[in-house]
């Protein structure tokens, strides 16, 4: 019988190694050694990234979107469906439809924002961190006449620069339309600086002060009245706000919850270099499914599928597995709507802004279409 | 020495680094309860204390171990 490789999620991560691996073991699968299944809840595939564009009405939301089977190369089998427990015990994947088992479980479920993190939070807030809320703001945006626009952010939550990016582009957008005066724009962070990773924080404060940018540090959101259109803060504070973007805590999969599997957040204890789900030897996490303490990015997912399909390939070759992830993460930073910044660091090597240019902004746009190539395994 | 009640390995993490996976520790926990981080950015010894202190949490300990800062906190609201 054929080893069943089975792939939870058809987001960024899951995608990336089933088609990783369906290139890598083609005579396997081809003989009928391996079946490589990714098993997702919908048939569309998000590039997330994008909706910062879709915000600022530079790209519609069509052009970051894809049908997921088109995706997955002719090796993969795909099945649309929404798993709500898994069971590591009898080794299957359950909903209400039907039991999938497998021999090998990659569990590649993401992260979400949870609105209802913060009591009054969902009522009012606008958000660019899902397709629809992407769409809302950049309508708000262009109808807005002037007021304040407040950041609000919790941890964890996936990307964690896109907030100082949002920030930054909201002030090139109101400068290019000319409003910029009539726009106050303060950035908020629950720590004592702008970011917690300092380099970045050195890097947006210097921006946010050369442009006029206002911004509250040990900023914890306890509450926010939708009436007053005011947030409270743990130490008392109120703050008033005419439009607020929030980006909450986030959560692991609700599936992962359910299976009382993750921690409380829902987010999988994951060993740091091989993957594996803690104590199984079975099961892989990648993505923003861990609970590794590094950033919850697309481009994790990227360097973690690399060594997690390595180690497959050798399993199923009965060759041991001896490539270990080392905590890489890359990350463009965009500073307005025509220039950017890079960074990338590991487990060891904490990250350093590369100077902002053009090219790096440009680089970031062609990224944006570049993406599907990296899905598909061939970048 | 308080005995912790949870450890947080927070080892190799630069971005969005040990006092953010505190955060979210300190949200799930209890009043009461001691949290540890393990970091090996010099940094934490510096803002955890920081920050616990501006949200009136009680730093327990600050000590270097090989290579790395051991830092406790209670969480007192
Ligand atoms: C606004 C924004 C900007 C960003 N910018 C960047 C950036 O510049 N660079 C970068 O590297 N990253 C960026 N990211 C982060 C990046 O998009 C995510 O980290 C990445 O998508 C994580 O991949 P993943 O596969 O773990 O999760 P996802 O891509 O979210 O995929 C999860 C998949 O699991 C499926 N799933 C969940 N539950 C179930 C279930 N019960 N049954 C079946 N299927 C299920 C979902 O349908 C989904 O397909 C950004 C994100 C946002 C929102």
């Amino acid at each position: 019988m054929a080893m069943r490789i089975v792939v939870l999620g058809g987001g960024t991560a899951g995608t990336t190694v089933a088609n990783r691996l369906a290139r890598a073991l083609r005579p396997e699968i081809r003989r009928g050694a391996v079946e490589v299944t990714v098993v997702t809840d919908r048939d569309r595939h998000w590039y997330q990234p994008g909706y910062l564009f879709v915000v600022f009405n530079e790209r519609p939301l069509e052009d970051f979107v894809r049908p997921e089977r088109a995706l997955l190369l002719p090796d993969v089998g795909m099945v649309v469906d929404a798993i709500t427990r898994i069971d590591l015990e009898r080794k299957q994947l359950i909903s209400p439809h039907r039991h999938y088992p497998y021999d090998v479980l990659v569990i590649a479920t993401g992260s979400y924002p949870d609105f209802q993190s913060v009591p009054g939070l969902a009522e009012v807030t606008y958000n660019f961190y899902t397709p629809e809320g992407a769409e809302r703001l950049r309508d708000r945006l262009t109808t807005w006449t002037g007021g304040r626009i407040m950041i609000v952010q919790d941890v964890p939550h996936k990307c964690p620069a896109a907030p100082v990016e949002v920030t930054l582009m909201l002030d090139d957008y109101f400068r290019r339309r000319r409003l910029r005066d009539r726009v106050e724009i303060v950035y908020t962070y629950p720590i004592g600086r702008v970011h917690a990773a300092e380099p970045i924080a050195d890097w947006a404060k210097q921006q946010f002060d050369a442009r006029g940018i206002r911004y509250e540090t040990f900023f914890n959101m306890e509450a926010v009245d939708p009436k007053r259109q005011v947030v409270l803060t743990m130490d008392g504070g109120e703050h008033p706000f005419d439009l607020l973007i929030s980006i909450p805590a986030h959560k692991g999969a609700g599936v992962i919850l359910n299976s009382g599997i993750g921690d409380e957040s829902g987010f999988i204890p994951t060993d740091r270099h091989t993957l594996k789900m803690i104590g199984q030897d079975d099961v892989y996490v990648l993505g923003d499914a861990t609970n590794l303490p590094i950033s919850k990015a697309g481009s994790t997912a990227h360097y973690q599928a690399e060594v997690l399909v390595k180690n497959l390939v050798d399993r199923v070759r009965g060759l041991p597995e001896t490539h270990l992830y080392n905590g890489k993460v890359a990350c463009f930073l965009e500073n307005s709507l025509g220039d950017a910044s890079f960074i990338t660091f590991d487990y060891d090597r904490p990250p350093k802004p590369a100077a902002t240019s053009e090219l790096l902004h440009w680089f970031k746009g062609m990224y944006n279409d570049l993406y599907w190539l990296t899905a598909r395994g061939l970048m | 020495m308080a005995q912790a009640t949870k450890t947080i390995d927070a080892r190799g993490s630069f971005c969005p680094g040990p006092l953010m996976e505190l955060i979210k520790a300190t949200r799930a926990a209890e009043v009461g309860d001691v949290l540890e981080v393990l970091s090996n950015d010099a940094g934490s010894a510096k803002d955890i204390p920081e920050w616990a202190k501006k949200m009136g949490h009680t730093v327990l300990y600050v000590e270097e171990a090989e290579g790395y800062w051991k830092i406790a906190i209670k969480k007192e609201r």
